[in-house]
């Protein structure tokens, strides 16, 4: 760490950045400003949402202490919880077939 | 060259230059628009990736996100080494200079009260995993560190393959007690670290916890926090948190920043954007 600079050498940030911490950051925190070009900012936070959701089901989830959008209203509308629903179920099916095959694997 | 504006950042006028080869989204470089003594950082983006449809289309595609993320947030590390950004959500677009001067004008005093609050203040993340073992027994994994919490005997070996189906299930039991143990100290640590952190900051936020699906990050996110720090106290901050990491062993502490006080501008008044169109 240099001293001379006026603030400590950036700890885990430029190319090198997680991904999560750059978008947890600018899709979630930014100021939200209505530009000229209107995006439903729903959409950006369902995104969000799919991406946590990408490898883990809503049970690994839980598991892992990842609860938040239970209580989120901007998701307890009927149409996103089917959405939802419908998602993790495929998600869930997909771990099983890869549990499923590592089981194979594994088996003696 | 006609275009799109994308906005960066609101903040004061700043002497220092910012990097000569800073490029933002799309490629082409940040300049400063100034209103009224404040200053809105944008660049020209092309109308055909940042009008409504194909940014709708676009931010469901994983790596346009993820390179717009990187570079939004590139213009937005260069600003913060310079001065105190206030920093937009991703995708703020206008259609020209005009319509960025008149929203400026029109949040005016929300800028400038965020402004005077967070001037000379940045951000700092530090989060706290639990190093457990993998989840799947069998999987290839780095060799363990002995930490105490395995199974002595098998402690910095590659375990056996299980010989019976009681001695796979004894396993698997001892496994997660294990994972539950560290699971448990690494809570207990980031309660008392997070108390330690947030009486030294101004502020704090805590965030959900993040999925190491995406973050890449191995072990189990147990604390996920930012604080609002003066830079002056930054290096007093920075070494706070280094002490911490040294008696901690199973758990990982993660320190990031100095970022934008992206955490802190939750006072500004919100705007919701119109839905639909």
């Amino acid at each position: 760490m240099t001293m001379s600079s006026r603030l400590p050498e950036p700890y885990g940030q430029g190319s090198g950045a997680n991904l999560a911490d750059i978008l947890e950051r600018v899709l979630d925190k930014g100021i939200v400003i209505a530009g000229d070009i209107r995006i439903n900012l729903l959409d950006i936070e369902l995104l969000t949402i799919k991406l946590r959701l990408i490898v883990a089901s809503v049970d690994k989830a839980k598991e892992m202490g990842i609860d938040w959008w239970e209580d989120d209203p901007a998701l307890s509308s009927g149409a996103r919880r089917k959405e939802l629903a419908r998602e993790n179920a495929e998600l869930r099916e997909r771990l099983a077939q890869l549990e499923s095959a590592e089981e194979e694997e594994e088996a003696p | 060259m006609t275009g799109l504006r994308y906005v960066y950042a609101v903040c004061r006028p700043f002497r220092s230059a910012l990097q000569a080869q800073l490029s933002g989204v799309a490629g082409a470089p940040p300049k400063q628009l100034t209103h009224h003594g404040l200053i809105a950082v944008v660049s020209t983006v092309p109308e055909a990736d940042f009008a409504e449809e194909p940014l709708r289309a676009h931010l469901e595609d994983l790596d346009w996100l993820t390179a717009t993320a990187r570079a939004h947030q590139t213009v937005i590390d260069a600003l913060t080494a310079v001065t105190t950004p206030l920093p937009l959500r991703l995708a703020t677009v206008f259609r020209d200079d005009s319509g960025v001067r008149t929203m400026m004008e029109a949040r005016e005093e929300d800028f400038r009260r965020v402004l005077d609050r967070l001037e000379g203040r940045v951000e700092w993340g530090v989060k706290v995993y639990a190093e457990t073992e993998p989840t799947e027994a069998g999987k290839p994994t780095e060799p363990a560190k002995p930490t105490g919490l395995t199974e002595p005997a098998e402690a910095g070996r590659p375990e056996p393959k299980a010989v019976s189906g009681r001695d796979y299930l004894r396993r698997r039991r001892m496994q997660t007690r294990a994972r539950e143990d560290v699971w448990h100290r690494a809570a207990a640590f980031a309660g008392r670290l997070h108390e330690k952190l947030s009486s030294f900051a101004e502020d704090s936020r805590l965030h959900a916890p993040q999925n190491s699906a995406l973050s890449r990050a191995p072990g189990q996110n147990v604390l996920n926090a930012a604080y609002l720090v003066p830079r002056a106290d930054s290096e007093e901050f920075v070494e706070l948190v280094d002490r911490a990491k040294d008696d901690a062993p199973g758990i990982r502490v993660e320190l990031t920043g100095p970022w934008a006080a992206y955490s802190f501008t939750g006072e500004f008044a919100q705007e919701e954007p119109e839905v639909g169109s």
